[in-house]
């Protein structure tokens, strides 16, 4: 190959992936400086990517009925503190946390016993087991929402923590990618531990948990991501208790308390809400990207 | 101490029969080792002792107590496994400490964070730590206490799993390939130590190892394993010296024996090769025989003589000490091996015919069945071969 031809090859991978890059960015981007700007700056599509931060006046402190010396503030200023204050989006945050890590504790708990038991224990209609877990990969949440949402209004648990945890313990997916990953510890290892007195319980916390410490990363990010960000389920069984309402949720709520197209302090609030995820991927990066090289799942 | 009794024990898995009736007694403080090739279960006896695989029938016994039913951790034995199987997110230190924690301490004084408050386990803590130690500095690994199992050279991880099953000193050690991850000078190291090991524990160890450099060298009596048979079992010299089955005899010695074809007639008189042999069938009975000859009990002529065998020379394997001589024989499938001296076989050149002789009395004959058949004392009267 010429240099000619793989140089125009080069810049032909990097456009289309550049493309890419700025379909996936471009909203994100939006959205930060949206959280950044003016309403009228919003409005007219001016002031770049900050904005002129000059000095505007809150309409509903001035509403309020103080006086206007104190509603001066800087558009980023304001849109901030009307996500707060606006919508107890702090309450939503924590309500957040409290299931996206009770739901992934509850689904470790169960998945690891189950993977160790589908990769290392020989049992008539293992396979068949199996089977049924690939089976339930296949079936989409939205399939069995509404059966499930009745029987947890039957046992009288909508609108609770519960309703929110509980459909989500048992992760088929956390049971086939953790089976995965165990099948490549020899059993040698488990077998050591036997002969050491552990009972099988014993290898599933003290031998196969600390092992797979990587794979459990990878599905630890999967798990809190895709709960942290649900929107549907949450709708479906949170009806009335604002107080139980998750982040995307509460964003939703949050839209229709504003006046006219205030998109300012909305983006402030989604911004606020995607950031733990992103600072938890900054940190974890390397690990993440290990693990889910390492479960082959790219 | 213990002794390890095994009676008919037999494996299935599913419809293929992988060991067919085992027997074997091994004394306690014995050093026994499994020996046989690729795939012919060793690893599975060796794992039936230990409980971790359940027999189809027959019974184990560890100091004659019927284990059928035992779990592997109550069966007070130690296994060292050919991968080591150390835990690799523990430090040197806490794999040695794992099987004490799991023997001395409960449910309660196990558990993290709320053991700390169960009386007693500083004590017994402090106890396990000191075992650990002990056991590290006999094996000469206090340096590496702190490092992970990854950290490791294969050397030291070996160490640090043969310091995994003595912590425990337990009744019998497993051990399965240990040495065979390991460089060729270390495992002749490795060998005398833990021959060493063994005298010093005065512990049972049954040993498996596909390498008969290691059965011979290492140990009390060793059992020579083929598809699921025990062949033979013995003192290593009497199991080189007296094959009980031409897969025993090829199987032991390297190279490996020369198996010649030959013919008994009703006289027990055996021709082999156009040759009368100086031995005759003990029960004489007319049919073919396999004549068994070592390398080392065959010795080069200089020139042709009555009563010689020869062969076409194709290959002279010089070991420095020692040199093989690799013949080709008409009417012989295999290539024939003769150890000599190196200055004894100056003149013998490759492709040129090559006459040799037979050491009188250390042939070996095996009838049709592969079984060993007795001989008659060397008889002047008959033709030496
Ligand atoms: N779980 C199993 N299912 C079916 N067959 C098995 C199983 N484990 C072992 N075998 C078969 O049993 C036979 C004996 O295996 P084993 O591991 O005891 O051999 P080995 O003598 O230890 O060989 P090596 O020297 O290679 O370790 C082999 O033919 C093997 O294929
Ligand atoms: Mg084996």
């Amino acid at each position: 190959m010429t240099f000619r031809a793989s140089w125009l090859g080069e810049f032909l991978k990097h456009s289309v992936l550049l493309a890419g890059a700025v379909v996936v960015l471009l909203p994100f981007y939006l959205m930060l400086s949206y959280s950044l700007k003016s309403p009228a700056e919003i409005e007219s599509n001016t002031g770049g990517f900050v904005g002129a931060q000059e000095m505007m006046t809150d309409r509903r402190c001035l509403k309020a009925g103080n006086p206007p010396e104190d509603c001066e503030m800087r558009p980023i200023v304001y849109n901030y503190t009307a996500a707060f204050s606006e919508a107890p989006l702090l309450r939503y945050m924590l309500n957040g946390v409290f299931v996206t890590v009770s739901i992934f504790v509850i689904q470790v708990i169960i998945a690891l016993p189950c993977a160790y038991a589908l990769s290392k224990l020989r049992f008539w209609g293992r396979n068949v087991v199996f089977g049924l877990v690939i089976f339930c990969l296949l079936i989409p949440v939205h399939a069995i929402a509404l059966p499930l949402y009745i029987m947890l209004a039957k046992v009288g648990l909508t609108n609770t923590y519960a309703a929110l945890i509980v459909p989500w313990s048992i992760s088929v997916f956390g049971i086939f990618l953790m089976r995965q990953f165990f099948m490549t510890v020899p059993d040698d290892l488990i077998d050591a531990a036997r002969i050491d007195g552990m009972s099988e319980f014993s290898i599933v916390w003290r031998v196969m948990l600390p092992t797979a410490i990587p794979a459990l990363l990878a599905f630890g990010i999967f798990s809190v991501v895709a709960h942290w960000n649900d929107y549907y389920w949450p709708r479906v069984v949170i009806t009335g208790n604002r107080d139980l309402m998750t982040p995307p949720l509460g964003l939703r709520m949050f839209k229709s308390d504003l006046d006219g197209n205030e998109y300012g302090p909305m983006m402030a609030a989604s911004t606020v809400i995607v950031m733990p995820l992103v600072i938890v991927f900054l940190l974890a990066q390397r690990r993440f990207i290990e693990g889910i090289t390492m479960t082959g799942m790219k | 101490m213990a002794g390890i009794t095994l009676r008919q024990v037999t494996k299935k898995y599913g419809t293929l029969s992988v060991l067919n009736g085992i027997d074997l007694d091994i004394a306690d403080g014995e050093f026994l080792t499994l020996v046989g090739p690729s795939g012919c279960g060793k690893s599975t006896t060796l794992r039936i002792i230990a409980g971790l695989e359940a027999q189809s029938t027959g019974d184990v016994k560890i100091d004659d107590r019927l284990v059928n039913d035992v779990r592997p951790s109550q069966r007070d034995l130690a296994m060292v496994f050919q991968s080591y199987a150390l835990y690799p997110h523990l430090t040197v230190q806490q794999n040695l400490m794992t099987p004490l924690r799991m023997r001395d301490l409960n449910f309660w004084e196990r558990l993290p964070l709320l053991g700390f408050l169960v009386p007693g386990r500083r004590a017994k803590m402090a106890q396990i730590e000191e075992d650990a130690r002990k056991v590290a500095e006999a094996l000469k690994i206090v340096p590496l206490l702190g490092r992970k199992p990854g950290q490791l050279s294969g050397g030291q991880r070996q160490r640090v799993a043969l310091g995994r099953a003595m912590v425990r000193n337990p009744a019998a050690f497993l051990m399965d390939e240990p040495l065979s991850n390991l460089d060729a000078s270390l495992r002749v190291h490795m060998r005398a130590e833990l021959s060493e090991l063994h005298r010093d524990l005065g512990a049972t160890f049954v040993y498996v190892t596909h390498d008969q450099a290691e059965a011979l060298t290492m140990s009390d009596r060793m059992a020579v394993m083929m598809d699921g048979d025990l062949l033979q079992l013995g003192p290593p010299d009497e199991v080189y010296e007296d094959p009980q089955d031409i897969r025993v005899a090829e199987f032991i010695g390297s190279p490996k024996m020369n198996i010649l074809p030959g013919e008994s007639d009703a006289n027990g008189t055996i021709t082999c090769l156009g040759l009368t042999l100086d031995e005759g069938l003990a029960t004489p009975q007319p049919g073919k025989v396999s004549v068994g000859l070592r390398p080392e009990h065959l010795h080069v002529q200089p020139r042709e003589t009555a009563e010689c065998f020869s062969g076409r020379l194709t290959y002279k394997e010089n070991l420095g000490s020692d040199l093989f001589l690799h013949l080709e024989m008409a009417g012989v499938e295999n290539k024939a091996v003769i150890r000599a001296k190196p200055h004894e076989v100056d003149f013998a050149a490759v492709g040129e015919t090559v006459w040799f002789k037979a050491e009188s009395g250390r042939m070996r004959v095996f009838g049709t069945d592969g079984k060993r058949v007795a001989l008659t004392a060397p008889d002047t009267k008959r033709k030496v071969g």
